[in-house]
């Protein structure tokens, strides 16, 4: 009884009360709508309804056609930036893929062909060699000539050309802007709403009015993909620099380091192992995007993959996808051995002796060029020694359908029944009042009533847009996809942290997965599970399956050495440490990873409406295929407020335990 | 068009010598399906002939409006009266973009079965034999009524209406893209079970796969907009879908800087036999979209010419 009496405490009541209140009504809200005739029960009054997307569409036209600042107008200003960004994309589109040339049409004049193949494979070879080994150097080469050998080569450089500025200036402006909030408060304060609707407005959203401001192209695309891919350079180094031990600063000040020294020679250093993570999320979401760039003009690689699957053509998808995966994979390992380098050796001797790999890459460019004149194989790589496994995909696609389709089938069936209807129904059930209330009362319970208060409102603005069904079906979509994604990715990521061997595959495996174009797998998902909340689920734990992982892992690793010795000590058993130990001081990371999780589950809902979902996903396309920009960013802003309000829940979850933990 | 030739017309008079084409690229929007991509290399080789510079620009579908608009876009080539047909007038209606008339292809759309379905449904393509024979296409989802498959949302249709209007026994379900809806098609092909979906043309997948477009009562505009017209007395939509042209839409600036390429975009037409087997040429024999337009263009010479003389 005692026992009993301990565990009823004031929160579990709370939380009790409030999930049973929720139950009921969502379970009666028909008939109470029926018994009361009160249809606003369970649908937001039209009268009431804002009509924000008009104003926002209204507003956007102006922007682009009349706002000015006296000298020059708005869009000036946004045509001047993409003119500016456009300079070193195209010099590196000239010379990866088209030549340098001059004139037009029938007047063009060729001044230099591009690198030939074989050169760029040169370039990369010793860029992995000097960055780390001979190992590095082999992988990015393989990488690379896989590019040639599967067809994808010319995609492949359009892809790099994009991937090569997008990904500095994310990256650079991500870290400026990250110390920028470490050093002032009130940036960070300013930054972090920003942050989320970054990461959260899909980019669908906001890929109209990118285009109308920055002009149709490549360029407008790069901007879309900086826009997507900076937010986590920007969270990481803020976590990072802070994570920067206070008793290396206060050293640092002691020897009287300025604030510019601080920066660059203590803080940065200090936190480049976990900047690196940033710098890694930057890669794998800037080649995400290609697939959506590609749909506003920045061809390539992504172009690849769609107009494949547009065919049915599996193998030609999967084939351009792992060119995506290898790409990142490359440029991944490139930039992180890069970083963990330590000494520069200084060389002496003669030019070949100190640059040796800068004098073979240039004999190799020019004899290639030399070469490439008579001989075209070595310019472009011939056609004819191109490899296709198209037609093996096919078949072993046909195979899995015919073989496996009724097992699936009943699998689906149970899931279905058991899981994804019940919980569907109890989510679309909530009448919107009490939904509101309910998400003010959870907010206010856990992080105080102001968030409780902006919560609230959040949600409020979601129902008097008339999007409340669609964001319930978001909420029951993203709710259970993230559950299973935990269910699975957490122990992956504990089991990638104490076993290091199993731990590089599994974390490969999750760079590949976050890099495939969820596009390739998508469309197979929905051979075998049909068009439906099913194949959705599936392509979204598929996705957000990597920061769960991930962050598990990072987690687990970084327990203190001394903590784990005391643990030892007192004499913990290994599965005693797992569980008293490890867990729960790794629970900071693992709820960072629960929050990423969330973020890509709902960045990933776009494309779920690809399959066809009846969420805020479909909303935003709709949106998109009308050249709606009102009704795209409305719906977005939804999404956007649902990632908000749940980022700062489990945040101010993160603190209580940190705060328990004293740490 | 009218204000359109005036236009070209005033071009004419202001410049005593006759009017120069610029020799800045025309730029062409490519999207992502066999089909669109041959129309547009086509045009894009005709007006090389033509002595044109052209340059094609990777473009969403809808998003390409943008473009056209502000001038960064210069010619689209195919904007299907059934899907497109909203943005294209809302983009006309803006002043910025002119329609360039018809491309000479008719896009049909229908639902469809495959052939095997026949022997299941005897009376086929009948749309009661189909109705009849729901039950072979329900699904746990959808039970006790069959599964129709139709096309993203944006595409309207009047699925839902139609459904309801002749009384069927049929759940729509709407696929997200054109990928999914067909993704379906294979892998229901592949293992011959029932599916009943919305499959257009031009496209490769009737070519592809045997069956038929379920005949449904013949459409009239009278029947979609008048409730009393068809079987039904009290519910419009109780017929088969329209069919309707493709249609070719570009910056209004391209007749005054390109004028006489205005003039061969103007006349280019094709059928849809023509596109129909191109398109199967790419997307079913692998060649390459330029090796097919070649070969047309090879054949064909008098046609292509000919929108280039005139």
């Amino acid at each position: 009884m005692q026992r009993l009496q301990r565990h009823i405490t004031g929160a579990r009541l709370f939380w009790l009360f409030l999930f049973a209140a929720t139950w009921a009504l969502s379970q009666y809200s028909f008939q109470i709508y029926k018994a009361l005739d009160a249809r606003w029960i369970i649908r937001f009054p039209k009268k009431y309804q804002l009509s924000l997307d008009d104003v926002i569409s209204g507003f956007l036209d102006w922007l682009v056609n009349i706002a000015n600042f006296w000298l020059f107008t708005f869009r000036d200003l946004t045509r001047a930036i993409a003119w500016v960004i456009e300079i070193p994309y195209q010099f590196l589109r000239n010379l990866l893929i088209e030549g340098f040339q001059t004139g037009l049409g029938d007047a063009a004049v060729q001044i230099a062909p591009s690198l030939s193949w074989v050169a760029v494979i040169a370039i990369v070879i010793s860029v992995g060699h000097t960055a780390r080994d001979w190992g590095l150097a082999a992988l990015v080469g393989a990488c690379f000539l896989y590019l040639a050998v599967f067809g994808q080569w010319d995609s492949a450089m359009v892809t790099l050309a994009s991937v090569l500025v997008a990904v500095p200036i994310a990256a650079v402006s991500g870290l400026l802007l990250g110390i920028l909030a470490y050093r002032m408060l009130w940036v960070e304060k300013l930054l972090r709403p920003i942050l989320d609707l970054m990461q959260t407005v899909p980019v669908f959203a906001y890929l109209v009015p990118v285009l109308i401001l920055f002009g149709f192209g490549p360029v407008a695309a790069l901007i879309a993909t900086v826009i997507y891919a900076m937010p986590p350079m920007i969270r990481v180094t803020i976590v990072a620099l802070k994570g920067v031990p206070g008793e290396l600063l206060e050293a640092a000040r002691m020897m009287g380091a300025t604030p510019r020294q601080m920066t660059w020679k203590v803080l940065v250093p200090a936190a480049t192992p976990m900047l690196m993570v940033g710098v890694n999320q930057v890669i794998m979401l800037t080649l995400n995007m290609v697939i959506i760039a590609s749909m506003i003009g920045a061809g390539g690689l992504g172009f690849e993959v769609l107009a494949s699957l547009r065919k049915l053509d599996i193998g030609g998808g999967i084939e351009a996808g792992l060119a995506i995966v290898l790409m990142a994979i490359a440029l991944d390992r490139t930039s992180q051995a890069f970083s963990e380098r330590r000494l520069w050796r200084q060389r002496t001797g003669n030019l070949m002796q100190r640059h040796p790999w800068s004098m073979i890459v240039i004999l190799v460019i020019l004899a290639t060029f030399l070469m490439g004149l008579v001989i075209p194989a070595v310019q472009s790589y011939p056609d004819a020694w191109i490899i296709s496994t198209g037609a093996f995909w096919s078949q072993a696609m046909e195979w899995i359908n015919v073989t496996f389709f009724d097992t699936l089938e009943v699998i689906k069936t149970a899931l279905l029944r058991g899981v994804l209807l019940p919980v569907k129904k109890f989510f679309v059930g909530i009448p919107w009042l009490w939904g509101i209330l309910v998400t003010g009362l959870i907010a206010w319970q856990v992080a105080g009533w102001k968030l409780g208060v902006v919560a609230a409102l959040m949600m409020g603005f979601i129902a008097a847009s008339g999007l409340w069904d669609k964001a319930m079906v978001t909420l029951y979509l993203c709710g259970v996809s993230v559950f299973i994604a935990l269910l699975i990715g957490t122990p992956l990521g504990i089991w990638a942290a104490q076993q290091p061997r199993a731990g590089r595959v599994i974390l490969g495996l999750m760079d590949t997965l976050q890099t495939l174009p969820s596009f390739v797998y998508l469309i197979p998902v929905v051979m075998l599970f049909r068009v439906g909340d099913f194949s959705a689920m599936i392509a979204v734990v598929l996705y957000a399956l990597a920061p769960a992982v991930r962050y598990a892992a990072h987690g687990i690793r970084e327990v203190p050495l001394h903590l784990l010795e005391a643990g030892k000590m007192a004499g913990c058993r290994p599965l005693q440490l797992l569980w008293r130990v490890k867990l729960p001081l790794a629970t900071p990371q693992l709820l960072l990873g629960l929050n990423q999780t969330i973020m890509l589950a709902l960045s990933m809902l776009v494309i779920t409406a690809l399959v066809g979902t009846r969420d805020l996903g479909q909303e935003v396309y709709i949106a998109l295929t009308k050249a709606n920009a009102g009704q795209g960013i409305v719906a977005g802003l939804s999404v956007a407020f649902i990632a908000i309000i749940a980022d700062r829940i489990v945040n101010a979850l993160s603190d209580n335990q940190k705060r328990r933990l004293s740490l | 068009m009218k204000h359109l030739s005036v236009l070209t017309a005033a071009c004419l008079a202001a410049t005593p010598v006759l009017a120069q084409d610029s020799s800045d690229p025309i730029k062409l929007t490519l999207h992502d399906w066999s089909g669109q991509l041959i129309t547009t290399t086509l045009m894009g080789e005709v007006l090389k002939e033509a002595g044109n510079n052209v340059e094609y620009v990777q473009a969403d579908y809808i998003a390409q409006f943008a473009g056209l608009k502000t001038g960064d876009l210069h010619l689209a080539m195919e904007i299907w009266e059934t899907t497109g047909r909203e943005a294209l007038d809302e983009a006309v209606g803006s002043g910025s973009v002119v329609n360039m008339g018809q491309t000479g292809m008719m896009a049909i759309e229908e639902w469809w079965y495959p052939a095997y379905m026949e022997e299941r449904c005897p009376g086929l393509p009948d749309w009661k034999a189909l109705n009849d024979c729901a039950q072979e296409f329900a699904t746990v989802e959808t039970a006790p009524l069959g599964r129709y498959l139709g096309g993203p949302v944006t595409w309207g249709g009047f699925d839902e209406e139609r459904v309801e209007a002749l009384e069927m026994d049929f759940e729509v379900v709407h696929a997200g893209t054109d990928a999914a809806l067909f993704a379906e098609l294979e892998a229901a092909y592949q293992r011959q079970d029932p599916i009943v979906l919305w499959v257009y043309a031009p496209h490769w997948a009737p070519a592809k796969y045997e069956g038929s477009f379920v005949a449904f009562p013949p459409y009239s505009a009278a029947c979609y907009n008048d409730a009393s017209v068809g079987m039904n007395p009290e519910a419009a939509y109780d017929c088969g879908k329209p069919t309707g042209p493709i249609w070719k839409a570009a910056w209004a600036g391209l007749p005054d800087q390109w004028p006489n390429a205005a003039k061969v975009v103007d006349n280019f037409k094709i059928s849809n036999e023509d596109m129909g087997a191109m398109v199967a040429d790419a997307d079913l024999n692998g060649k390459s979209v330029e090796e097919v337009v070649a070969a047309w263009m090879a054949e064909n010479e008098a046609t292509w010419k000919s929108w280039i003389a005139q």
